[in-house]
């Protein structure tokens, strides 16, 4: 019981840090912004930078990275914003480098249809099998049916 | 016909470790870069050992080169780094450095400490051209032919099985 009590105040205490960790990181990320005098072009580097994966810790955005990478990155989007560019053409620009992983919504092609499509494929696949094989099974005579044992029996005893 | 209820799962069940043993054997940090094939980016920088001299992209036209990405902050440049220096002794085709987002000076001394394998090194301060290589990950090696098309780049620490298996076959191709 103590075991089990220290367990989970070492949890709370690790998922407690983690917490405070992230918050720090997310502070930290706020003040590194150079502060520009232009907020809206900030929002706009900002939502952009959400776009964009960081290659060096892959499941990051350019916004949430603190990788020199995404650091130098944020202020390419910067610059190419400033100068004038487009949305499009930061885009353009990023993946002409780093290619279509660059994106975290990646475009819809032939190469990433399966990506898209499968997991909805896969459950239309599910739920038609899962309905196919109820209603045969509704159909069927009650005779097809084994009975479980002693236990399915109409007075089973956990049930009164 | 009664075996195919278990077949079928089992057949599935086959097609997806399949999927999933290919999975394992994927390197998830390998993202194939979309420059293989097409013009190396444009580029002017200066020589890390002379500042003063800058080297351009059409410098080096007409020959094949391989450009290896490395800084004295990359640990697994250290690892590479033997490696290279060997490779140099014996390779037909010149190789250039990019010193990327290092300090001159730490550059030189590294140079210095553990053997220069390179024709020349070029001095990336900011990463400027880091970027339009789509670097991601110190080191990286490009192979770059006479017409200035990147035609492999490697990602990571170069190994002996691929300067063996890839580089030279490719190098000796592009000689013909």
């Amino acid at each position: 019981m103590a075991n089990a009590r220290i367990a989970l105040c070492r949890w709370r205490a690790l998922a407690l840090s983690a917490v405070l960790a992230c918050a720090g990181g997310w502070a930290l990320a706020n003040e590194a912004a150079p502060a520009s005098a232009d907020p809206a072009l900030e929002a706009r580097v900002t939502k952009l930078s959400t776009e964009l994966r960081c290659l060096v810790c892959q499941n990051q955005t350019i916004a949430d990275s603190h990788a020199e990478l995404a650091v130098d990155l944020r202020r390419q989007v910067r610059e190419m914003l400033q100068a004038g560019q487009s949305e499009q053409q930061v885009i353009d620009f990023m993946t002409a480098r780093y290619g279509d992983f660059v994106l975290y919504r990646p475009p819809f092609k032939a190469l990433t249809a399966l990506l898209w499509v499968g997991p909805a494929l896969m459950m239309v696949l599910g739920l038609g099998t899962l309905f196919v094989v109820l209603r045969r099974r509704s159909r069927l005579a009650d005779a097809a049916f084994e009975a479980d044992g002693a236990d399915d029996a109409p007075n089973d005893p956990h049930l009164s | 016909m009664k075996h195919l209820r278990y077949l079928v799962p089992l057949g599935l069940l086959l097609v997806l470790l399949y999927f999933l043993r290919a999975g394992l054997s994927l390197n998830p940090r390998e993202v194939p870069s979309p420059l293989i094939g097409k013009p190396a980016p444009v580029f002017s920088l200066p020589r890390l050992d002379q500042p003063a001299v800058r080297i351009a992209k059409d410098d080096l036209r007409g020959k094949v080169w391989i450009l290896n990405v490395w800084a004295s902050w990359c640990v697994a440049c250290r690892q590479e780094h033997p490696l290279l220096v060997a490779y140099a002794k014996s390779s037909q085709v010149p190789i250039y450095g990019l010193n990327y987002k290092d300090e001159p000076a730490a550059g030189l001394k590294w140079l210095a400490d553990f053997g220069n394998p390179y024709t020349a090194s070029l001095a990336d301060r900011d990463g400027r051209v880091g970027i339009d290589f789509g670097v991601y990950g110190v080191p990286e090696t490009f192979v770059i032919d006479g017409e200035g098309v990147i035609r492999y780049k490697h990602i990571g620490p170069l190994t002996p099985e691929v300067l063996r298996d890839t580089i030279d076959p490719l190098l000796k191709q592009l000689h013909g």
